[in-house]
């Protein structure tokens, strides 16, 4: 394994395979995020399914954390060590002439969305940690009610943390304009399909942060 | 044998002499280095001996002391002798490291002897060889890293000798040879058009108008399949048809398709071939790299090439290489005329150094003057950019017809579109209607120029005529359209089409072209004009490639075998990787035999001593003479003066002039060149002053060759002879090789003769009408 | 035209450098941009100064050796060509024009702005090549047939300069641009193929030594190569390695 992660496309195939699994993993919380606007039971009852199925508890979450941390220690990692490839720098350099915005500053979007990730892990994850491992309750119920929804609701009546998550999405959403075709890019699957993955990124990249966004709006005008 | 000797010196039959006579005693040297014509050095000692008192037989003796007892001074006069000996040998000594020693070597070609098509079997099977262990034991340096010595470094590393590979770049990559784009010729009749070894061998022989050495072109038009086997095995992407097989275009000069290509970088394929050729052997640790080393001299020890000096062009430090021969594959020296096609950095360097070490230099006036060249734009163009020839194949040259047209078009008053079909001259087509517009590059090139002389040419400076797609255009948009079963009478589609097949055949052509000139040419017609190209003179090498120096070797566009007075499109790249892959590397043996047992050279000898003071003093002289013209103004003027006079056709008058102007401007430069910086440094004015040094003594062998060279013939053009229609008017007398001899300054220089003899050939005119 | 020029200056690798201004007059708009350089250098030499060092050689785009990064561009502001292919009609007159060397940490300065790029040959070293002597005793040319699309791709991959444009560029002085056209050259190749999984590893493993920086797939190398190299071929490298250490 250590010699394997000695090379320098290994590291960048490792970097896009914990990619693709994000991107997996984010269309699939997008998806039942989505349920919320159309009905509470329903995302009620995926909510429950999600937080107390031991398959996804036991198994897929360590994955996802996993995933997460590799994601960005290795992004770090990447960082340093091309800093490190070109000590001196230009006194005139004109990067927009041939590479987009995006693909330069990946390590500044992805600083932005792992400090929204600080802000969900608070909001969110620390507390259903606190529920299901410290206190030990497993049933989802709050005053005899799944707490799920209404909790969803109460996060975004909040307007600045509202704003900040609109923020945090247009970051994601610039991450993925570049990371998607960069992740395929780098699994070498891009030769002969360069289009297809150009059109499916957009769309990718675009609709998901948006309706995110549209997730947070929605709630917050109808709570 | 090359000792020395004592001896009387009789000025009469011995016998006329009386005993009592007294004579004087001589050292004397006896010199004899392979196939030099055999030289005797004598010197008086001063020492008088009586005919009777002289031993005959003193070499026989211990004592080794000539004069007897009989003598009453012996003992002195003995040692008086003994003396003289000694301080002969350091004459000797002094002599051998000068250049104006003359022990004129004898051309002898070596060609093997039966039936042409049987001459290299034989010779492979009848040459010296070395075995696989002793390879280990033997050192070669290859000066130059192109198609030619990258080939001959990669070979020679494969077969086990230790290879010691120098280039002035900063990789073997970037050698000239990647320029190169039309392709490369092999008689593999793939087309089934009736190609054969013979006809290509033919075609090289009367492309060269009968100036080259039959049995060399046999060799090359034999060993030509093979480089394509090779290369196909080595990755080199060749162009294919959509069966998958490989695709050839023509050329000039020819009536078949045998030229392999890989688009317009056909050079910079084959290069890179060579290049991985080389890296692997470098990785194996057969091939010890110097990059950014320029050669400076070759050093000769006991008359054989020994090794060479160089200079680091990073840091600047001269430095000693030994060997146990010395390959040259440093190209051609086209730069003379500073406005060339070559690359910036292209020098004589190292062939005129081994010129002035005494490799003889052979027909240094065969230029060619490529017709298919971005014409010049101002003073300040530092080079010129050429078209691969295959543009020929579907562009038509014209001129106006009428000289009024001309005029207007040179003062921009109109474009060549508003010449309509009547009012244009064809005149490759008028003049050559066999071959058109695929005459061979010196035929080309003057019907060119004779145009634009004549008042007709069109760029501002009236040196450019046209090469126009515009026919080929429709041609092939009317073919597309009826494959495609479209309208063929619709002009637009037809334009559409036709021209995305022009682009798909010459767009990287055309794209540099647009880049420079800043005119599109698929809609108006290109213009050109020529310029120099390659040279098909070089030094003097025998049927092994080795020249007048022993264990001193010419590959590639440095020697000058093979194309005789005009190289044929495409052929440079096949000399280059024939010499290099296929003939060097067999060769070579039969020499490299005799050293199995000799051990490494030692390079703290004399020789390397006094070869790289030598070589230290000039860098000196370089930079510590202030004068006041920087090394392009003086390249600039002798380009000025090769171009005017001794370029595209030449006479006798001008010839004189030039031999006079470039010795003149080379006295100047000596007196006033100007060298920045210091010489322990990465400093290019330097590089550049040495190289320039020796292109001013070239120039003026150039010249004198050509002033020698009384017929015109391939790319040699003399106005005094042509024919009534303006063609070159060859000589029977003229059927030789001119090799010159160094003996101080280039117009002294001797001429040695290598009659040419056709015996498989017959020498005709050479007409494409 | 008039222009200003700011050229990096130094003396040598170990010594410090910087940009030093130059005035440069009387440029015509039909020289390239190393007439321009050639210019300057004539005036540096006539006022007793020392003229710029940069590399050049066959001024035709195809050998390699210019390497400029003009105005914050390899080979400047123009499109799929080398230094020596700009012309100064690019500019205008009064224009300010920064010239600096490649930069990498894996191409140290050599002087001016010549930068030692014999990284790129070492890596070439390790495996740029197909194992076959040159004995010219190998199998006829013809009886492989090679598809028409693979042949043409292994082209396009091969017209690789070896400029470093491509590294230059890249903010993570990434070498893959480089690297996956010679991969690509072969792997595409029936002739390179045997030897394939081999010769991916050993590459890549001397560009790591070299000490290049890692590709994040910006894209720049491809947009800047002066011969258009796609970065499908390090797409098809990085397939090359997964295959050779999975498979």
């Amino acid at each position: 394994m250590s010699l394997f992660f000695d090379s320098s496309i290994a590291r960048k195939v490792s970097m896009a395979l914990s990619a693709i699994f994000l991107m997996v993993f984010l269309l699939q919380h997008f998806a039942i995020n989505l349920t919320s606007v159309f009905s509470a039971e329903i995302f009620n009852q995926i909510s429950h399914f999600m937080g107390t199925n031991p398959l996804v508890q036991f198994v897929l979450q360590p994955i996802l954390i996993f995933g997460v941390i590799f994601h960005f220690v290795m992004g770090f990692i990447l960082e340093f060590r091309n800093n490190r490839s070109s000590k001196v720098k230009y006194a005139y350099n004109n990067g927009g002439a041939n590479s987009s915005w995006m693909s330069r500053n990946m390590i500044w979007s992805g600083l932005a969305i792992l400090s929204f990730m600080v802000l969900h892990f608070i909001d969110f994850w620390f507390p259903e940690i606190n529920t299901k491992f410290i206190l030990n309750d497993w049933s989802g119920l709050h005053n005899g009610e799944f707490r799920y929804f209404t909790e969803l609701q109460h996060k975004f009546s909040y307007g600045p943390r509202v704003i900040f998550y609109c923020i945090a999405f247009c970051f994601l959403s610039l991450h993925l304009l570049h990371g998607f075709t960069s992740a395929f890019q780098s699994m070498g699957s891009t030769v002969g399909r360069k289009k297809l993955l150009q059109n499916l990124s957009y769309l990718y990249s675009i609709c998901i942060p948006l309706g995110f966004v549209f997730i947070a709006l929605f709630h917050f005008f109808n709570h | 044998m090359n000792k020395i000797t004592y001896s009387l010196n009789y000025r009469k039959p011995k016998e006329e002499y009386s005993p009592d006579e007294q004579l004087l005693v001589c050292v004397r040297y006896y010199h004899k280095v392979n196939n030099c014509t055999p030289k005797i050095i004598k010197k008086s000692t001063g020492v008088k001996c009586k005919l009777k008192d002289w031993d005959t037989n003193w070499h026989k003796k211990d004592c080794r002391s000539p004069i007897m007892k009989s003598d009453k001074d012996f003992k002195s006069k003995n040692s008086l002798i003994e003396q003289a000996a000694k301080n002969f040998e350091q004459y000797l000594k002094e002599l051998q490291s000068s250049p104006k020693l003359k022990f004129s070597p004898k051309l002898i070609s070596n060609e093997p002897k039966g039936a042409i098509k049987d001459k290299w079997t034989n010779h492979k099977n009848n040459i010296n060889l070395v075995n696989p262990a002793n390879k280990r034991l033997i050192d070669i340096i290859v000066v130059g890293t192109g198609l030619a010595g990258g080939s001959a470094a990669a070979t020679l590393a494969e077969l086990g000798y230790n290879v010691k590979a120098f280039c002035f770049q900063d990789s073997p990559r970037r050698a000239h040879s990647i320029a190169a784009q039309g392709g490369i010729n092999a008689a593999k009749n793939y087309q089934g058009d009736g190609d054969s070894t013979y006809r290509l061998f033919y075609d090289t022989v009367k492309g060269g108008d009968y100036r080259s050495r039959e049995s060399n072109v046999y060799r090359l038009a034999e060993v030509s399949t093979n480089i394509i086997d090779q290369c196909v095995a080595q990755g080199v992407p060749f162009a294919r048809d959509y069966g998958g097989l490989l695709d050839n275009r023509s050329f000039g000069g020819v009536l078949v398709s045998r030229t392999f290509y890989a688009k317009g970088q056909t050079g910079q394929q084959l290069l890179l071939g060579a290049y991985s050729a080389m890296n692997r052997q470098i990785s194996r640790g057969k091939i010890k790299m110097y990059n950014r080393h320029e050669m400076l001299d070759v050093v000769l020890v006991d008359g054989k090439a020994r090794g060479i000096i160089t200079r680091n062009l990073i840091t600047g430090a001269v430095e000693r290489h030994s060997a146990h021969a010395v390959v040259l594959g440093s190209g051609g020296y086209g730069n003379v005329f500073y406005l060339s096609t070559n690359a910036m950095g292209s020098n004589v360097t190292a062939a005129w150094k081994a010129h002035k070490r005494g490799a003889y230099f052979a027909n240094p006036c065969f230029t060619q003057i490529h017709p298919t060249c971005i014409p010049v734009s101002g003073d300040h163009q530092s080079k010129l950019t050429l078209m691969s020839e295959s543009l020929r194949n579907d562009g038509r040259i014209w001129v106006p017809k009428n000289k009024k047209d001309a005029v207007s078009i040179r003062e921009g008053k109109i474009t060549p579109l508003e010449i309509s079909e009547d009012n244009r001259d064809y005149f490759l087509e008028r003049r050559y209607p066999a071959f058109g517009n695929l005459v061979p590059r010196d035929v080309a090139s003057r019907a060119a120029k004779e145009r634009c002389d004549a008042g007709f040419g069109v760029n501002t400076t009236g040196e450019a005529v046209y090469l126009d797609f515009a026919a080929a255009i429709i041609r092939y948009g009317k073919e597309q359209a009826h494959i495609n079963g479209e309208d063929e009478s619709n002009q637009d589609l037809v334009n559409k089409l036709g021209t995305s097949v022009i682009k798909k055949k010459y767009g990287n052509l055309f794209q540099m072209y647009e880049k420079i000139v800043d005119q599109n040419p698929y809609k108006t017609p290109m213009m050109i004009y020529p310029a120099v190209h390659y040279t098909m003179g070089g030094i003097w090498v025998d049927y092994n490639l080795m020249t007048t120096i022993p264990g001193l070797y010419a590959i590639g566009e440095a020697n000058f075998s093979d194309h005789g007075a005009n190289r044929l499109g495409a052929s440079a790249l096949m000399q280059g990787l024939a010499d290099g892959y296929f003939v060097l590397p067999y060769t070579i043996g039969d020499y490299l035999s005799d050293d199995i047992s000799t051990g490494p050279i030692p390079t703290d000898t004399i020789e390397f001593e006094n070869a790289e003071s030598e070589a230290i003093k000039k860098l000196d002289f370089f930079v510590n003479n202030k004068g006041k013209h920087s090394v392009d103004y003086f390249h600039k003027k002798l380009g000025k003066i090769m171009w005017n006079k001794c370029g595209m056709a030449r006479n006798s008058k001008e010839l004189n002039e030039a031999i006079n102007e470039i010795s003149e401007l080379r006295k100047l430069f000596w007196k006033e060149v100007k060298v920045p910086g210091s010489k322990d440094e990465f400093n290019e004015e330097l590089a550049k002053a040495g190289r320039v040094a020796d292109f001013l003594e070239l120039g003026e062998l150039f010249a004198k060759d050509a002033l020698s060279r009384e017929e015109s013939c391939g790319g040699h053009f003399r106005d005094e002879y042509q024919t009534a229609e303006g063609e070159a008017m060859r000589d029977k007398n003229y059927q030789f090789v001119s090799a010159w001899e160094y003996t101080g300054e280039p117009k002294d220089a001797i001429l040695h003769k290598e009659e040419l003899n056709y015996n498989d050939i017959e020498v005709k005119e050479r007409s494409y009408k | 035209m008039k222009l200003k020029l700011k050229i990096w200056r130094q003396k040598n690798s170990t010594s410090k450098g910087s940009i030093v201004n130059y005035n440069v007059d009387n440029i015509s708009p039909d020289m390239s941009f190393l007439e321009m350089l050639d210019v300057l250098n004539s005036t540096l030499i006539k006022n007793d100064e020392s003229p710029v060092s940069f590399d050049h050689d066959c001024r035709e785009g195809i050998c390699g050796s210019c390497s400029l990064y003009i105005n914050g561009q390899a080979h400047g502001p123009d499109r799929a060509i080398t230094t020596c292919q700009l012309h100064m009609r690019k500019f205008k007159d009064g224009d300010t024009i920064y010239i600096e060397p490649f930069r990498a940490t894996s191409f140290p300065v050599i002087k001016d702005l010549v930068v030692d790029r014999s990284a790129f040959d070492r890596i070439q070293h390790a495996g740029g090549y197909i194992s076959v002597n040159t004995s010219g005793n190998t199998q006829d040319a013809n009886s492989i047939p090679i598809n028409k699309t693979d042949a043409d791709s292994a082209f396009d991959a091969a017209t690789c300069i070896g400029c470093g444009a491509c590294v230059a560029t890249c903010k993570n002085s990434s070498a893959m641009l480089f690297v996956g056209a010679k991969v690509s050259q072969y792997a595409l190749l029936p002739q390179g193929k045997v030897e394939a999984a081999d010769r991916v590893v050993k590459m890549i493993d001397q560009m790591d030594l070299e000490g290049f920086g890692n590709c994040s797939n910006t894209g720049a190398c491809e947009v800047e190569c002066p011969k258009g190299i796609s970065l499908d071929n390090i797409a098809r490298m990085n397939r090359e390695l997964m295959k050779s250490k999975v498979l």
